[in-house]
């Protein structure tokens, strides 16, 4: 059977039709196999969700406890029947429970890569290379100018600047799924141990990265109620990107403001935003990652979706790998 | 290298004077000798390296990775140095292990050749990170563009080491890179650097604005009056056969006025304005002299069309003797003297205004003879050439401000203390036929207003936006609605930049209109009549 008829794009989302399944859906459908939390990707009103436990936990967080008629955990790494065809879970390393989802049908696998990326995080567990005879990977940051550092280096910056301006708030804007909780944790590891004050739209989800496991320290909501302006000095605050530029940033000193966020790579980028200190800190890929993974794989054909597909696709040409975009609609770029 | 990368790319992105203060003062004391001199020389502009071109940096790259690939990396990123820096590939099984000093850089690209220049260039780029790459990258094709002026980085000097701004000012141009025993002095470490060069620049005297109330404690009889000329304040000095024109900051601008600097046939330091035309017969105006500002070669044509000449306030140092010392009224015959020896076409002298009382220099202040003039100056006849801006001897009178009633079309998100506020204003005059008029914008402004005003204009920008770009908003302004802002402003110049063809020199929210309907704001033929009437 060709790979097309296993899986091919539909206006709801990536379809399945021996399993009669939608990967992603962007549209309430029968059955949805959700990749991981995202808004973009993970949305209400399906008939039944099958994904990861803590996927589940973390839509319910976001969107209600209602969001589906019925949900079921996957457990990464077992295989599950749907029909005719075998489903399964493997970490993707994007954010807590996200997931790759492998789909095998009469000898032909693939494997919907959903988001992912390869740095270490230790929010979240690592990103496990499947075999399969069709990759669909994702292009986020699918350019060669797109080389994330290593984030520790990142925060490294973050702490300097802070000692440097001791005076100043630094307000780090960051994604509240993921992002966020990455940049808590690694400021935790490079051995920052004041309170980190959040935005309250990070609170519920900060909450549960910390019931899963995952030391985030001492948090505290960055309310006038728990300090004047003078208490903030010298303060790292993090929130999500949109709030900066809203009233809510008002209450600190004479702020510098953070981003984190692979787009931060881009000077003009940075400089567009009003961000005095880029950090270039992705949960996605970066070009160097994305090769690295194909190559891994051993696919023989390669998908490429949402981001800039024709630089991932020209490599494969040259590497001699088939490859083509496919045309998925209704996902966002990270944290705009 | 990497710590010269790190402060440039923070410098970039810090708006704030401070900020920047901050970061370069911090990088000279965390660097060591030769590399934090190497680094201000590049900041400054006075660090010399052969330049590669754009084209040959093109040609290094794709040699080493799919020309596809480059272009549509370069497409999304738009600028050459850093796509280039980004996407150098290292070679297979090369991890850098030791990034070059800002030293070794330089050395290595002040040794090189021309023809091996680009391999030069391209091993070290094969040694350093994303970020030392972008630096390299800037280093040889000139121009760093970081917002940081040559004065800003001797003000973080200054404050390094805990001494005037002045002091390093008249040292600067005898100094070389890496300015070894600059730093050592602004350590504690070793005597004040000996002036060893001639010609250097002398710290200018500059004066205070004259407040309320000022004058009625002053009596005239104390003062001599002179027009205040709006060109360049210049410091001609010739000593031991060098001649040099500097700026009020001390950078060296001769090459900008090669005409002038000819003329410069004395033995002495002259402190004067810069302005253009023939001074026996005609003064050029402001939008003349810009024919003559940042160009990097002047053609013989518009050096006859706009010849410099420099109109004389006073002599600092004539032959070997230094004038500083002297009062200014004797400071004064003498400039008389030493200006009627020099060629009449190229020095003037800044005449004196005569006046009895405060009331009559007012009068003269608010008719000046000349549309360059744009106020007049009061010197105290005792005063001696102080650097600086002392409090007293010296006052400027300016001319007040034109204003015009403008209105608000967009506005922007400042940084740091106002990151969370629209503080940035781009105001509009109406143009067109009466019944289609629309508005033309005619400046941008972020400052005048108090803490109040600006929370008030916030709130009306964030309740009256139509469209958003970025940081940018689009504010509602038609006939009926909108915010009229009164604009002060110091003068006009025509522009072929903006759509409007005018640009507002120093313009400024003077008085916030909510009472002004939009439709009685002014009209463009207003801005456009003040330019006729200077020209």
């Amino acid at each position: 059977m060709r790979a097309s008829d296993l899986l091919h794009p539909r206006p709801e989302g990536l379809y399945c039709p021996p399993g009669d399944f939608f990967i992603d859906p962007v549209k309430p459908v029968d059955r949805a196999l959700v990749t991981h939390g995202h808004s973009d990707h993970a949305r209400p009103g399906h008939r039944s969700v099958l994904a990861t436990r803590q996927t589940l936990d973390i839509m319910g967080l976001r969107l209600g406890p209602q969001f589906a008629g019925t949900t079921q955990a996957a457990v990464p790494g077992e295989r599950i029947a749907i029909g005719e065809v075998s489903v399964s879970f493997h970490p993707a390393g994007h954010v807590l429970g996200s997931a790759q989802i492998a789909v095998e049908h009469k000898g032909t696998r693939i494997v919907a890569s959903g988001d992912y990326k390869r740095q270490r995080d230790a929010t979240c567990a690592p990103f496990e290379p499947v075999p399969c005879d069709v990759f669909i990977t994702e292009a986020t940051f699918g350019l060669p100018v797109f080389r994330h550092p290593p984030d520790t280096e990142e925060i490294a910056r973050l702490l300097t600047s802070a000692a440097q301006f001791p005076e100043r708030s630094h307000l780090v804007g960051a994604y509240a799924l993921g992002k966020a909780q990455r940049v808590m944790r690694l400021l935790r590891d490079a051995g920052y141990d004041r309170p980190i004050h959040i935005h309250g739209a990070l609170a519920r989800l900060s909450e549960y990265y910390q019931s899963q496991g995952i030391d985030l320290g001492v948090l505290e909501p960055a309310t006038v109620e728990s300090g004047g302006k003078a208490d903030f000095a010298g303060a790292i605050v993090i929130g999500p990107p949109s709030a900066f530029a809203d009233r809510w940033a008002r209450r600190f000193p004479d702020p510098i403001s953070c981003f984190a966020s692979g787009w931060m790579r881009i000077r003009q980028r940075a400089k567009q935003g009003g961000v005095e200190l880029p950090l270039i800190i992705s949960d996605h890929a970066d070009w160097d990652e994305l090769i690295a993974t194909i190559r891994q794989t051993g696919a023989g054909e390669v998908w490429v979706t949402h981001g800039r597909e024709e630089a991932l696709v020209r490599w494969c040409e040259l590497e001699g790998i088939a490859a083509r975009p496919l045309h998925l609609v209704g996902y966002e770029d990270e944290g705009d | 290298m990497n710590r010269f990368a790190e402060l440039l790319d923070r410098l970039v992105l810090t708006p704030s004077r401070n900020g920047k203060l901050t970061l370069l003062i911090d990088y000279f004391r965390a660097v060591e000798d030769p590399d934090r001199g190497l680094a201000l020389a590049a900041i400054t502009g006075d660090l010399s390296i052969a330049s590669v071109k754009p084209a040959m940096l093109r040609m290094l790259i794709t040699e080493r990775m799919d020309p596809v690939l480059f272009g549509y990396s370069y497409d999304y990123v738009g600028d050459l140095a850093e796509t280039v820096s980004l996407v150098w590939p290292l070679a297979p099984g090369t991890i850098p292990n030791r990034v070059p000093t800002l030293a070794e850089v330089v050395g290595r690209l002040q040794a090189a050749s021309r023809s091996d220049g680009p391999q030069v260039l391209a091993r070290l780029l094969d040694s350093a990170g994303i970020s030392a790459r972008f630096a390299i990258i800037k280093l040889v094709t000139g121009g760093l563009r970081i917002g940081v002026s040559a004065r800003l980085a001797k003000q973080a000097l200054a404050e390094f080491g805990q001494v005037d701004v002045a002091e390093i000012e008249e040292l600067w141009h005898g100094l070389t890179p890496p300015y070894t025993e600059l730093f050592a002095w602004l350590e504690g470490r070793a005597e004040r650097p000996a002036k060893a060069a001639m010609a250097l620049f002398r710290p200018v005297m500059l004066s205070n604005p004259v407040g309320d109330g000022d004058l009625e404690k002053l009596d005239p009889a104390d003062y001599a009056a002179e027009w205040k000329w709006d060109g360049i304040r210049v410091q001609a000095i010739c000593e031991g056969g060098i001649r040099r024109l500097y700026s009020r900051t001390g950078d060296d601008v001769s090459g900008a006025f090669p005409d002038l600097a000819d003329a410069m046939t004395f033995s002495g330091a002259i402190d004067g304005e810069l302005l253009v035309g023939d001074p026996r017969e005609a003064t050029g105006t402001f939008s003349d002299l810009q024919q003559r500002l940042n160009r990097k070669t002047v053609s013989p044509k518009i050096r006859q069309q706009y010849p410099a000449f420099m109109r004389c306030y006073d002599l600092l140092q004539a032959g070997e003797e230094d004038l500083r010392a002297l009062p200014f009224r004797e400071r004064r015959s003498r400039l008389e003297a030493f200006v009627g020896t020099l060629d009449p076409s190229r020095f003037d002298l800044s005449p004196l205004v005569g006046f009895s009382g405060w009331e009559e220099l007012q009068r003269l202040r608010q008719a000046p003879p000349h549309p360059i003039i744009e106020g007049v100056m009061l010197k105290r006849w005792d005063s001696p050439y102080l650097a600086g801006r002392p409090k007293g001897p010296w006052f400027k009178w300016k001319r007040d401000p034109h204003t015009v009633d403008a209105v608000l079309m967009y506005a922007q998100r400042g940084h740091g203390k106002r990151s969370s506020f629209y503080s940035d204003y781009t105001f509009g005059v109406w143009s067109g036929p009466e019944g289609s008029e629309e508005l033309v914008p005619v400046g941008k402004a972020y400052f005048g207003f108090t803490d109040e005003e600006l929370k008030q204009i916030d709130k009306y920008v964030r309740d009256n936006t139509i469209e958003r770009f970025g940081p940018v908003r689009s504010v509602r302004a038609d006939r009926d609605n909108g915010l009229v802002l009164e604009v002060a402003f110091e003068g006009l110049n025509r522009s072929t930049r903006h759509k409007s063809g005018v640009a507002m020199r120093f313009p400024r929210i003077s008085r916030l209109r909510w009472d002004k309907p939009t439709r009685e704001a002014d009209r463009i033929e207003t801005l456009q009549a003040l330019l006729d009437r200077r020209e």
